[in-house]
């Protein structure tokens, strides 16, 4: 086995997980925090998607189009959370399924409606269009690298904002008891309304880092949106360490079996029954990942704490 | 008193007799205006909405070249969106066949629609237009009187890309395609004209968006072409990250279904230099596709791609039966016997229908370049194929 | 208010029962296809309702259990077996047994994790499905003819094909009220709402929810198989995620823990999906936010605004 070709697929692995936690990190704060199941999550990347698509071709700026982005996001992400979703935190989670879902329905023909059903043109900002010689004799994308590092940083990023920050403090105390921080005088209706718009920029951020290397149309969310609950299923609902390595387990498990299981198969098999198991083998390798850490720890592997 | 009454007796059964009069007139000229009625399946909502809109707009254009009127005759057209789903396909053919009683069923995008909507459109007695999908099912052992596409069998376009390949003296290809029964048709298909080496078959995960694993091992097999089918968004996420990984100018990438004029507007220079083969392009030099691609581009204002102008074609094959009828719409022999003989203005020039009512028709290889303009457009280099007949007829029992 | 309901109720059936005869003297029998269509659906969303609203086992993987049934019906059928005896009976049978296999792993798990463990399981049955190349893969397969009753009964006559959907509805909610109001029933709530209680007690709750289980399963098996029958065609996207996510929704949008409501719910998504559709190709910008408005507004679901709701279901 060729041992450089292992170390690139993850590396690979690693930038697919990374782009999984940016969606996966906003995901799980809202569904920590306000026991909100948000399956419009998917449309807020979708949204942040198409507005720095927007802004990088009319600007030429791909940071300025990226901040556009995030705080157009933001921006939607609290109007949403204000009009439809505030009165459903008490509410059952099928509830909140079904709004979320009407939701969803009502963004994807939004955004065909204003930017056409066509798939918009993205491509890598110049300065990043190259390549790094990570490893010898191959080249990696330095785009895909920009977006391992940025990935990292928000996980920083949210470490401390969530344990060293008084907004992470009243967040984790409204995680674990609302009530209680109402009755002390937060504006807990407010701090929920921020988090919320805070988990929409993240979507975004994500929708905004794809665009380029992704296709940039009408329900892009969905396909991406069914991995991400994986991932915070497995990492432990409402967790932020749990996002990251649930999203790198699974980004590296999806990686390295689409890579190898095939080549792995066909010595057991044989090449051309490998050559129908090992594709559909590799597609189930996800969820078969979920379904044995639910089994065996059912909380997911860092399960958050609450009351 | 009595003679008003007289009067008003007498005048009533006046009016009685004129409104029959009226009525009789009326029911005629119902009668006489009774449209043509064309149900038109394709999916309008969600991602694959844009090639639905392509046809659409296409269907429109002909009629408008039609000047409105379908073999004389007023027409009426129903759209219905199937979502990709064949039982919304197949409940809207019930919808078109039952409630808007349609005298043609035309559309269809999807392979999977196709198979649950053709039958019973066919049936049900009605003439069937399909005019993208081309499942081998339907080119074989289930080919019908009242089936027609005026695409193509969805084999013929990577045979022709084989044959090229071939003719190339290429070796050591790698071949990817989703893993769903379309992709594995595609590198069947491939196969049968490509007689080199493969070094590797790759079958990726359907709808899948990140193919930065697949990449790094095509790169470590360092074959000398790779070719991929890789329809819609797929397709447009496997060239740019194909483009990116800095592979674009090492080993050249040929591929069916994959560039076209939907996706090069979103690729844009991340598909330059790509090979295509297909029946049918913007620059296809004929008098009647001049027409369609130059009044397409005035009235909606982008390029038309092959699901419209096979979409075009299939309302321009609709009017000559008609036509060939006088407007006889109960006349589905005649109607049948003149779509045979393809007599209508094609988009792709002259072609002629197989026993198994697929298009016999020339295969061209394009080449994603920069035009005059300075946007991407794909360009015919050359033919290789002439009158290129499917694989599948010979397993049609139908003879004419 | 119970004898509003069960008029509410009786003219419903009616209106459901009558759709053939109507459609006939309209000579529209388009509406005896969507009609059918809704009915099957309707019986998809009544058995996971079972789970779902009754029992607090929130499943997201029901669509895998239409498509076992679907495949029970086509993989006989390709093999040259058209027999409904043989067939319905082996839907029910298959879709029960993964049922079971799925639920004994699954009811480990509660909440949230429930929800997408039962996901995980219908994603692999979806990527199978699309993966089995004799079977169709993604192209599915086409049925020669609809299940076939040694000419008894003759599903190809649409009228006959439509009342034996009714009849099949019928007896499914007629099923779904015995064992609501019997001990099983019972059981099964009373472990929705307070399980270490029931336990306590001295009930096998775990047993309780997985027979549930296995009957809903069954449920969305015989809707597969006659869901195939109606569309004469098999395809391995009656299994996809959303499939699952659109029966959740008529079961919610019906109203959840409610016997009609399912039916209800069903009518009302499918009937709003063909008319707003033939009206704008953008008809989704309008569905979204009415499901948005009836759960803010609508909170029994539209069961809950039929008159004579408020009386306790069953």
């Amino acid at each position: 086995m060729n041992w450089l070709l292992v170390v690139e697929q993850c590396l690979n692995g690693l930038q697919f997980g990374v782009m999984l936690f940016l969606m996966a990190a906003g995901l799980t704060l809202v569904f920590g925090i306000m026991n909100l199941v948000n399956l419009a999550h998917g449309s807020l990347y979708m949204v942040g998607a198409y507005l720095a698509t927007a802004a990088f071709n009319r600007t030429g700026s791909f940071l300025a189009a990226v901040a556009f982005a995030l705080a157009a996001t933001l921006a939607i992400g609290m109007l949403v959370e204000v009009i439809a979703l505030r009165t459903l935190y008490e509410r059952d989670h099928l509830d909140q399924v079904l709004a979320t879902f009407g939701l969803i329905l009502f963004f994807n023909e939004a955004v065909a409606i204003v930017w056409g059903r066509a798939a918009l043109f993205t491509a890598v900002p110049r300065a990043l269009s190259g390549h790094l010689q990570v490893l010898p004799g191959i080249p990696y994308p330095a785009y895909r690298a920009v977006i391992i590092l940025v990935g990292l940083a928000v996980a920083l990023l949210l470490y401390v904002v969530v344990s060293r920050t008084r907004l992470g403090m009243l967040i984790r105390a409204g995680a674990s008891n609302r009530t209680m921080v109402g009755a002390l005088g937060v504006n807990i209706r407010l701090l929920y309304t921020v988090v919320f718009g805070f988990g929409a920029a993240l979507a975004a951020l994500g929708g905004a880092m794809a665009g380029p290397i992704y296709s940039v149309l009408p329900g892009m969310g969905e396909e991406i949106l069914i991995q991400v609950f994986v991932v915070i299923v497995i990492g432990g609902i409402g967790s932020i360490r749990g996002a990251l390595v649930g999203a790198v387990v699974v980004g590296m498990v999806d990686t390295l079996g689409r890579a190898f299981l095939k080549p792995m198969l066909s010595t057991v098999l044989g090449p051309s029954a490998a050559d129908n198991a090992g594709p559909a083998l590799a597609s189930m390798l996800i969820y078969i990942l979920m379904a044995a850490v639910l089994f065996f720890r059912p909380q997911g592997l860092f399960p958050a704490v609450r009351s | 008193m009595r003679r008003t009454k007289e009067v008003t007796v007498r005048q009533l059964r006046i009016v009685l007799v004129l409104l029959l009069i009226v009525g009789l007139f009326a029911g005629q000229a119902v009668l006489a205006a009774e449209p043509v009625k064309i149900g038109f399946i394709t999916s309008l909502s969600g991602p694959a909405g844009i090639i639905g809109k392509h046809m659409k707009d296409s269907v429109e254009l002909a009629l408008e070249h039609l000047g409105r009127k379908v073999g004389g005759l007023d027409v009426e057209v129903i759209y219905g969106d199937d979502q990709r789903k064949p039982d919304v396909g197949k409940q809207l053919a019930d919808e078109m066949l039952k409630k808007h009683k349609v005298n043609f069923v035309s559309g269809i995008i999807w392979s999977n629609v196709m198979l649950a909507v053709a039958p019973t459109v066919t049936g049900a007695g009605t003439i069937m237009v399909g005019t993208n999908a081309g499942p081998h099912e339907l080119a074989g052992k289930m080919c019908s009187e009242l089936y027609f596409t005026t695409s193509w069998q969805n084999d013929q376009t990577p045979e022709a890309m084989g044959k090229y390949m071939q003719d190339q003296g290429l070796t050591d290809v790698y071949a990817m395609a989703p893993n769903y029964a379309a992709g594995k048709d595609m590198v069947s298909g491939f196969k049968r004209y490509f007689k080199g080496r493969v070094v590797d078959e790759v079958y990726t995960k359907l709808g899948q968006q990140d193919y930065q694993a697949e990449i790094s091992q095509l790169r470590g097999k360092n074959p000398k072409a790779v070719f991929v089918f890789y329809p819609g968004d797929m397709g447009i996420q496997f060239l740019k990250q194909y483009a990116q990984a800095g592979l674009r100018e090492q080993i050249p990438l040929y591929s069916v279904y994959t560039v076209d004029e939907i996706s090069l507007p979103a690729v844009g220079e991340a598909a330059l230099g790509n090979y295509e083969t297909r029946y049918w392009s913007p620059d296809l030099k004929n008098e009647a596709n001049a027409k369609y691609v130059g009044d397409f581009k005035k009235k909606f204002g982008y390029t038309p791609s092959f699901y419209g102008a096979q979409s075009y074609d299939g309302i321009l094959l609709i009017d000559s039966a008609v036509r060939a009828v006088r407007g006889d719409l109960g006349n589905k022999k005649g109607m049948v016997a003149a779509m045979r003989k393809a007599d209508f203005r094609s988009t792709r020039g002259k072609f002629s229908f197989n026993v198994n009512h697929t298009p016999i028709q020339n295969f061209y290889l394009l080449r994603a370049v920069k035009g005059a303009g300075g946007d991407m457009e794909m360009q015919i280099q050359k033919t290789v194929f002439e009158n290129h007949k499917d694989a599948y007829y010979q397993e049609c029992p139908m003879k004419w | 208010m119970r004898s509003a309901r069960a008029l509410t109720l009786v003219a419903g059936f009616l209106v459901l029962g009558l759709v053939p005869v109507v459609a006939a003297l309209a000579n529209q029998p388009f509406y005896l296809d969507l009609f059918r269509r809704i009915m099957i659906f309707a019986i998809a969303a009544v058995s996971l309702d079972l789970i779902l609203g009754f029992g607090g086992m929130v499943s997201f993987g029901h669509a895998a259990y239409l498509g076992i049934g679907a495949y029970a019906v086509a993989i006989p059928a390709f093999y040259g077996i058209h027999s409904g005896l043989v067939q319905w009976p082996l839907a029910l049978a298959l879709s029960g047994l993964a049922a079971l296999a799925i639920g004994a792993v699954s009811l480990r798990t509660s909440g949230v994790s429930f929800i997408m463990i039962t996901l995980a399981f219908a994603q692999m049955l979806y990527y199978l499905g699309i993966s089995i190349n004799a079977w169709g893969a993604d192209d599915g397969m086409r049925l020669a003819r609809r299940s076939q009753f040694g000419g008894v009964v003759d599903l190809a006559n649409a009228y006959v094909f439509y009342y034996v959907v009714f009849g099949v509805l019928v007896a499914l909610l007629w099923l779904g009220h015995r064992l609501i109001h019997a001990r099983f029933g019972v059981v099964i709530r009373a472990a929705k709402s307070n399980e270490p209680r029931m336990r306590a007690i001295g009930f096998a709750t775990f047993r309780y929810k997985l027979a549930a289980f296995v009957i809903a399963g069954a449920g969305g098996g015989l809707a597969g198989a006659l869901l195939t029958n109606q569309t004469e065609y098999l395809t391995p996207s009656y299994m996809h995620w959303t499939r699952s996510g659109d029966i959740m929704v008529m079961v919610i949008l019906g109203g959840m823990g409610t016997l009609y409501g399912p039916v209800l719910g069903a009518v009302a998504f499918l009937l709003l999906e063909d008319i707003l559709s033939a009206w704008t190709v953008h008809w989704q910008v309008v569905l979204g936010p009415l499901l948005v408005l009836v759960v803010l507004y609508a909170r029994r679901g539209l069961y809950g605004l039929l008159p004579g709701a408020g009386a306790r279901d069953g």
